[in-house]
């Protein structure tokens, strides 16, 4: 039974049909199982949890209906100035730790100094909760009393989310460098390209592409982390929610904010998975 | 999916039934002991947390004039000493009465409490009075504006006028509720953690001025920032007089009891006596209209 070409046209030998059929019934069955699964796992939860015995009061405490539509319109604000916040923030901290992690790679002896500069900032930075960070920026510098130097809470707090996320940053753009065979560097030296230019075309590039991940982690985090500024009198959408609930003793708010973020994280989670796979493909043609 | 895979979320979904918690909340209402008379607030049959001691709640740090040197153990303050006499004429001695530290924003989550009563300058509401009980009011607080002395707010002699800076106060306090809804400031109101950070802010001149109750506000000029000025203080027109209660959980048996007593203090001048010692010098302070 091999294949039939008559008229010319290739068709999948019955053999063939016959494997494509078994495979998609197992296929069938499994997502159907797995459905099933998922389905009774949440059904029975459902169960459990409402029928505990402070299932109405956990209801009407976290789950108000009135509470979250009143509450809506202030998180909403709130949330414009965390979005406002972590855009422009992740912007700087993306310069800032590719400078520093490319400055910790620095051999020549002139730069030293510059070498030192990155240890001790992404040491001291990364050791500093970032909420302290926050009220010693936000709270501190205005009390200086300096000309010229912007009082605004809103920018310091910036200011300090940078700082503190520029120095995970670095060190997740520091493992990417490293990461990268030295193979690909003596390569490039054959190639007569400089110690810059090897760097800014070939490793720095197949970097970047291994931490996106990680990267994108620290990113989720500091959208969650936005939420410290409220240390210092911004009221973003999390404090909007606290102060909510702190004038009616009702916790639905911080449900509603936490919505609020994970519909921010979701699609973007898919987004970078989905540009990944798409440089992973571009790599490895050819070989696959 | 391979059969051992399958098991998990059966596994799951048994571990989940297994911890589900059996109803161990205090059967608070039971409508056969509910205290009609004063023989119910018999030391001995009140149902406090532990047998033979008040707990009581405060958050910390706990502010001044309300509390001394954020030691509410020692009896100093207008509300340590109110939780005092309130301890005293329910039967218990200074010593028979614990303090726990209650942040705020925890003292009204659902589920048991752990303290018999919490005593940190809360407003008693309609809303939140839905989710806990409060007892009968113990202080009606003013709000009061409080600016540094170099600062063209400090010449404000109406609310009206107020309208034009920028303002701030802490979250979750009638202070912040009277700049929104009475003063209405063309900026919106700075929101601050607590009175710390709105303190600082103003030294900051990152606002113009801060709203807080007036035993409060005096405390802060008259100590803590000698170079700020209280430009004035006014009772809002919200319709009712702002008080605050003790706040307790929902149910509490123990409220009329610490009616009861607060009701005697009042009588018998302790209360006022207590309002003299802690917070006398605050009457001199000029009226916003």
């Amino acid at each position: 039974m091999g294949p039939d070409r008559r008229g010319g046209e290739w068709r999948p030998s019955d053999l063939e049909l016959e494997r494509r059929r078994v495979r998609r019934r197992q296929r069938t069955r499994s997502s159907l199982l797995a459905t099933g699964l998922v389905v009774g796992v949440l059904v029975v939860l459902a169960l459990v949890v409402r029928s505990s015995p402070g299932w109405p009061r956990v209801r009407e405490t976290f789950f108000s209906w009135d509470d979250a539509v009143a509450v809506f319109p202030d998180i909403l604000d709130g949330f414009w100035l965390n979005v406002q916040l972590f855009l422009v923030c992740e912007v700087f901290i993306l310069v800032l730790g590719l400078a520093v992690a490319v400055a910790r790679t620095a051999r020549s002896p002139w730069l030293a100094p510059v070498r030192v500069a990155a240890v001790v900032y992404t040491d001291l930075f990364r050791g500093i909760p970032t909420i302290l960070l926050i009220l010693m920026l936000g709270f501190g510098v205005p009390a200086l009393q300096l000309q010229g130097l912007p009082t605004d809470e809103f920018f310091w707090a910036g200011v300090a989310l940078v700082l503190s996320y520029g120095a995970y940053v670095a060190e997740v753009f520091r493992a990417g460098i490293e990461s990268i065979h030295p193979s690909q560097v003596s390569s490039a030296e054959a190639l007569a390209l400089t110690r810059a230019q090897s760097l800014r075309y070939v490793v720095v590039p197949q970097a970047v592409r291994r931490v996106v991940p990680p990267l994108l982690n620290d990113f989720v985090s500091l959208q969650k982390d936005t939420a410290l500024v409220s240390a210092v009198a911004v009221f973003d959408a999390v404090f909007a929610a606290r102060d909510y609930t702190a004038y009616n003793f009702n916790y639905t708010p911080y449900v509603v904010v936490a919505g609020f973020f994970v519909v921010l994280t979701v699609p973007l989670a898919r987004f970078t998975d989905w540009v990944q796979r798409r440089w992973w493909e571009r790599e490895r043609a050819g070989v696959l | 999916m391979n059969k051992r895979t399958a098991v998990v979320p059966l596994l799951l979904a048994l571990a989940a039934t297994a911890c589900a918690p059996v109803d161990d909340e205090p059967t608070a209402a039971d409508p056969a002991e509910s205290p009609t008379s004063a023989e119910q607030c018999a030391t001995d049959s009140l149902p406090v947390l532990e047998p033979g001691t008040l707990t009581i709640g405060t958050d910390s740090p706990a502010y001044e004039p309300w509390f001394s040197g954020n030691d509410p153990t020692n009896g100093e303050g207008y509300e340590s000493a109110v939780a005092y006499a309130v301890a005293e004429e329910l039967g218990f001695s200074a010593d028979q009465v614990t303090w726990v530290k209650v942040p705020f924003n925890s003292s009204y989550k659902p589920g048991p409490k752990d303290f018999d009563f919490d005593i940190n300058q809360i407003s008693i509401t309609p809303e939140r009075a839905e989710v806990v009980d409060f007892s009968d009011g113990y202080y009606e607080a003013a709000q009061a504006v409080i600016a540094l002395d170099d600062s063209p707010i400090a010449g404000a002699t109406s609310v009206a006028e107020l309208a034009d800076y920028n303002l701030g106060a802490q979250t979750g306090t009638t202070s912040l509720t009277v700049i929104r809804d009475v003063v209405q400031p063309a900026n919106d109101p700075a929101v601050f953690e607590d009175t710390n950070a709105a303190k600082q802010a103003l030294l900051n001149g990152q606002v113009d001025g801060i709203l807080a109750d007036l035993p409060t506000a005096f405390y802060i000029t008259a100590v803590e920032i000698p170079k700020a000025t209280l430009i004035g203080q006014f009772k809002p027109d919200t319709g009712e007089v702002e008080e605050f209660g003790m706040l307790f959980e929902k149910g509490s048996e123990l409220v009329p009891c610490v009616n009861e007593a607060l009701a005697a203090l009042r009588d018998d001048g302790t209360l006022d006596g207590i309002e003299q010692q802690w917070l006398s010098d605050v009457v001199d302070v000029p009226e916003l209209q």
